[in-house]
């Protein structure tokens, strides 16, 4: 048996009573923190917190799936994800593995970013367009796909959510904006420059969560703390949209 | 004032006159006599002693050269020479013979403008002349010939006049052949040498005469008194009449051309870059005005000064105290702390040098030998030199004292600067050096300068040959995924054209990251026998192995492309077999599907994919393991053959032909590196040390079948890895 459970966006107080149960029944208790993080909580304040032991897993053996799936043929395993669990695509990979093993598999809801995003912003979800991952660019690879599908919602008026690395630390909304500007240079479509209009989400979930709208020419001189950080570049926006904006994300256009 | 020191004040008037300077090679198969030539020359024009000349080699100036007898190390020496009342400056660059250091022969090729090769009366066109005559009209060095040992002929041989001539005949008749299949065709006529120009010379370089048809004219000797004199035992005398230096470096002042007519020609053949550029104009016109261009050819070390840069100066004039660049190490300017031009162990200082000449620099602190020196920082580097052969043979190399650690790196960095064919690798595993070189003989003559010159005790490994790995047959594709599953790769690998092979390793085809030029690059590959379907799909180029992008329309691929050639580049290096280099594979990529979030195709997830479809598809495909091979020569009394073939025998090898002449026997065969280490003592006490013997590396043959699995076993545990490699399932189920 393997049941994933959405631990949520900032705590183990956002974990579900659901979710409580199926940790407190379980086994062997698997966590894994690269496809996302818990912000507000490291792994042995959550073990105290769900009175387990938690192993975590690196990132090969949740890719080969090998451990887990060991592991869940005989006993109630558990895996622990960030936010809600099938938005990492990982996991439906490892889900299908176990289905085919005839392993079955459950999966426990939580609130994840693909839905805060929009709702601090004040922005409408179903006005989002595809979601967008920026990798960090590394030696001979600078992908600018992410460009493409960014400048595709941009034209159809739809919003995209940018979501950051996180790997091997998480990226800051600032160097987000410099990739997406060093993007605009290769590909030059007129989709970046200092006076586009871009939101940035801080810590969304947590208490001192931060939103802010304004030009990427002044956001990208500021400070928005630790992470987790992710960006929304707007597309049409309704006027209800725009009103939320100013309102919700202190939208500054000075 | 001594003659040597009135001929340096002569070379230094000289060096500015462009037309009266020579820059020349010497070229020739192992003890057919190039270092007693070449010393008998510079004797002969007064740069050094007439007695020691002969005894005392000059330019074998490393000690062990002088203990083995061979030039090991290129180095240069200047004298002046008189001809029809006019003063020539001759640059001389002498070359090593062995092969094993035939990095060295290719670079100082590029430095000289001509190359008297040197051809043994006895032993006529060896392997090796033919070798350095390629390399030469490769590089478009115009050739004359010496004819050497004609002594020999008479007092060992008994020849008569006839046989001497008929024997001279054909050894011109064989090198014009050479110079009619590896010059380019305008040179095919022209340079062809002929007795009755004087584009060819007869002698001894030991015994200090020559003669050749305008020298005969000009003084009245005729051959009948040469062959008189022969018979009659009175060399001395005939040194006085024609001598050796006079005679030859007459030769080279008539038929080898000055660096401004040279350059003409030879710089759209060395240099890439704009002719029309200011730089270019320079150099093709030899201009000392223009800006600077000199390419280095060889780093000596001196005990005392360091690393001394030698090279040509294809333009400008350099200075003492000009602030030059090393192009590809950056915007930093080198300084030349000491300028001097080098006559045999003496580098005398000079302060200027104008272009056209070989100066020695102190200074260039990053220049290794290939590197392009310039005034300009950005300007295009000469060809990269190409090496006929790449290292076969690696020793392990630690210091004896682990306090001695840090100089030993050191020393091996240094070394590797002066010599680019030694390759000097840190074992991942092992954390131990590895030294690779052309062969048994190139380490142990660079150990024996770690432990003698640089002073540092060592203990080596016996050493070991360097394998390559290829694949029997087509097959795949292969479909490799990434480790999140969500990319997959189609791989194809199959044995790539012999001709696209050897179109690489001779550097007709560069290897290459990136495809800049795709329409000359697809036009060579189809010429060297690449479909043109194929050869259009070209991604890179890596020792003798290509990738092919044959996949059609598949999204996101552009930019994962760098990702899949790194995978290449990896798997090329490590092999799946034994971890050894690939060689002559074809990779082909048929087909991929990628995630379309460039986040889930990230390098840790592409490169595994790749690498393993193409281990995977060479595991479908019957994975070979090749050795390295050479060719072996063998000069023996025809009564020890019978010793000669046993040993060989008993070493893989195979006699592929014998020539007898008189009371030799000259055996060819061909064996195995691996098995040929401690030939040279064997040899020796089979023969009674009544051999002459040469090696020469003749590329890569398959292991014999029965021996492979157990070759594979020992290169894998010697690296550490598990005995046997992984196999198909492996790599599916990665």
């Amino acid at each position: 048996m393997l049941t994933f459970v959405g631990l949520g966006l900032y705590d183990a107080d956002d974990i579900t009573i659901r979710g409580k149960k199926a940790i407190e029944e379980a086994d062997v208790v698997f966590a894994e923190f690269y496809t996302s993080k818990l912000i507000g909580m490291g792994v042995d304040e959550l073990e105290r917190a769900i009175r387990k032991e938690i192993k975590v897993l690196s990132r090969e053996e949740v890719e080969d799936g090998k451990r887990i799936i060991e592991e869940a043929a005989g006993k109630k395993v558990v895996l622990l994800v960030a936010g809600d669990p099938m938005i990492a695509t990982t996991h439906v990979s490892l889900r299908i593995i176990a289905e085919e093993l005839g392993i079955k598999t459950k999966i426990v809801h939580n609130a994840s970013i693909i839905s805060a995003a929009p709702g601090l912003l004040g922005l409408q979800n179903y006005k989002f367009g595809r979601t967008v991952s920026l990798p960090f660019p590394q030696e001979n690879y600078f992908p600018t796909s992410a460009y493409d599908f960014i400048y595709e919602n941009y034209s159809r008026g739809l919003h995209t959510l940018i979501l950051l690395d996180i790997n091997p630390r998480p990226m800051s909304a600032n160097e987000a904006m410099q990739i997406l500007l060093d993007m605009e240079e290769k590909k030059g479509k007129g989709l970046f420059n200092e006076k586009t209009l871009i939101a940035v989400i801080a810590r969304a979930g947590a208490p001192d969560c931060l939103v802010r709208a304004g030009y990427i020419g002044e956001l990208i001189h500021e400070d928005f703390g630790p992470p987790l950080h992710s960006l929304v570049l707007p597309g049409q926006l309704h006027f209800a949209e725009e009103e939320a904006l100013e309102k919700l994300a202190h939208k500054s256009m000075s | 004032m001594g003659r040597k020191e009135d001929n340096i004040k002569k070379a230094m008037k000289i060096m500015g006159d462009v037309e009266h300077i020579r820059n020349i090679g010497i070229a020739a198969h192992i003890d057919h006599g190039k270092t007693t030539l070449s010393d008998n020359l510079i004797a002969g024009a007064g740069m050094m002693s007439e007695e020691l000349a002969g005894k005392q080699l000059v330019l074998d100036y490393d000690e062990q050269e002088q203990a083995r007898g061979i030039t090991i190390n290129t180095a240069s020496a200047s004298m002046v020479h008189e001809f029809e009342g006019k003063e020539y400056l001759i640059n001389l660059l002498d070359t090593p013979g062995h092969v094993d250091f035939g990095g060295d022969v290719t670079r100082a090729m590029r430095a000289v403008d001509g190359a008297v090769v040197v051809v043994c009366a006895v032993e006529g066109i060896m392997p090796q002349t033919e070798t350095v005559v390629r390399q030469a009209l490769r590089e478009r060095v115009k050739p004359v010939l010496f004819i050497n040992k004609v002594d020999r002929l008479i007092n060992e041989l008994k020849l008569d006049g006839q046989q001497m001539m008929a024997r001279f005949e054909k050894i011109i008749k064989e090198i014009n052949k050479l110079i009619r299949r590896y010059a380019e065709e305008e040179y095919r006529d022209k340079w062809m040498v002929r007795v009755e120009d004087g584009s060819v010379a007869f002698g001894s370089a030991y015994h200090n005469w020559a003669i050749s048809v305008p020298f005969m004219k000009k003084s009245g000797i005729s051959f009948k008194d040469v062959f008189e004199h022969l018979q009659q035992d009175k060399q001395k005398e005939l040194a006085k009449k024609a001598p050796l230096h006079q005679v030859v470096l007459d030769m080279v002042v008539k038929h080898l051309p000055n660096p401004k007519e040279a350059q003409k020609y030879r710089i759209p053949k060395i240099w890439h870059g704009d002719l029309e550029s200011p730089i270019g104009k320079a150099m093709l016109t030899c201009d000392p005005k223009g800006p600077v261009a000199m390419m280095v050819t060889k780093i000596v070390m001196d005990p005392h000064a360091g690393e001394v840069a030698v090279g040509r100066l294809f333009s400008g004039t350099l200075r003492k105290g000009q602030e030059l660049y090393i192009i590809g190490a950056g915007k930093k300017k080198y300084r030349i702390q000491q300028l001097s031009m080098m006559v045999g162990p003496d580098r005398i200082p000079v302060d200027e040098l104008d272009a056209g000449n070989i100066p020695a620099i102190i200074g260039l602190k990053d220049a290794i030998a290939g590197s392009t020196v310039s005034s300009e920082p950005n300007i295009e580097p000469f060809e990269p030199m190409k090496h006929y052969s790449e290292p076969v043979v690696t020793v392990a190399i630690e210091a004896k004292h682990t306090k001695d650690l840090p100089r030993l790196i050191e020393v091996l960095r240094t070394l590797s600067k002066a010599d680019p064919s030694l390759r000097v690798e840190i074992n991942q595993e092992t954390g131990e050096h590895l030294l690779s070189g052309m062969g048994e003989l190139h380490l142990e003559v660079t150990v024996y300068r770690i432990v003698n010159e640089y002073k540092v005790e060592v203990i080596t490994s016996p050493p070991i040959v360097v394998y390559r790995e290829t694949v029997d047959h087509k097959a795949g594709p292969f479909e490799g995924k990434s480790p999140n599953k969500h990319n997959k790769f189609y791989i194809e690998v199959e044995p790539l054209e012999k001709g696209v092979i050897e179109a690489i390793e001779s550097g007709e085809i560069p290897e290459m990251d990136r495809i800049k030029d795709r329409k000359t690059i697809t036009k060579k590959l189809e010429e060297a026998g690449l479909s043109r379907d194929e050869a259009k799909k070209i991604e890179a180029i890596r020792g003798p192995n290509i990738l092919l992008d044959m996949t059609w329309g598949v999204q996101y691929l552009n930019e994962t492309m760098e990702l899949v050639k790194q995978a290449f580049f990896e798997a090329v290096e490590r092999g799946p077999l034994a971890n050894e280099k690939l060689y002559g594979v074809k990779v082909r990529l048929v087909d991929a599907k990628l995630h379309e979030d460039s986040i889930h195709r990230g390098p840790a997830q592409v490169i595994p994919a790749v690498r393993n479809a193409i281990y995977g598809a060479m595991c479908q495909a019957a994975r070979v393991l090749l050795e390295p091979m050479q060719k072996v020569y063998v000069n023996v009394p025809t009564e020890l053959v019978g010793a000669v073939t046993r040993e060989l025998q008993q070493r893989r090898g195979i006699i592929e032909d014998m020539e007898q002449e008189d009371y030799q026997t000259i055996i060819h065969a061909k064996a195995p590196v691996a098995e040929m280490f401690g030939f040279a003592s064997a040899i020796r006490s089979a023969t009674g040390g009544r051999v002459l013997w040469s090696t020469e590396n003749s590329g890569y043959e398959r292991v014999p079948r029965d021996l492979q699995p157990q070759i594979v076993r020992q290169i894998r545990e010697r690296k550490g890895l598990k005995p046997e490699p992984y196999d198909e399932a492996y790599y599916a189920g990665l």
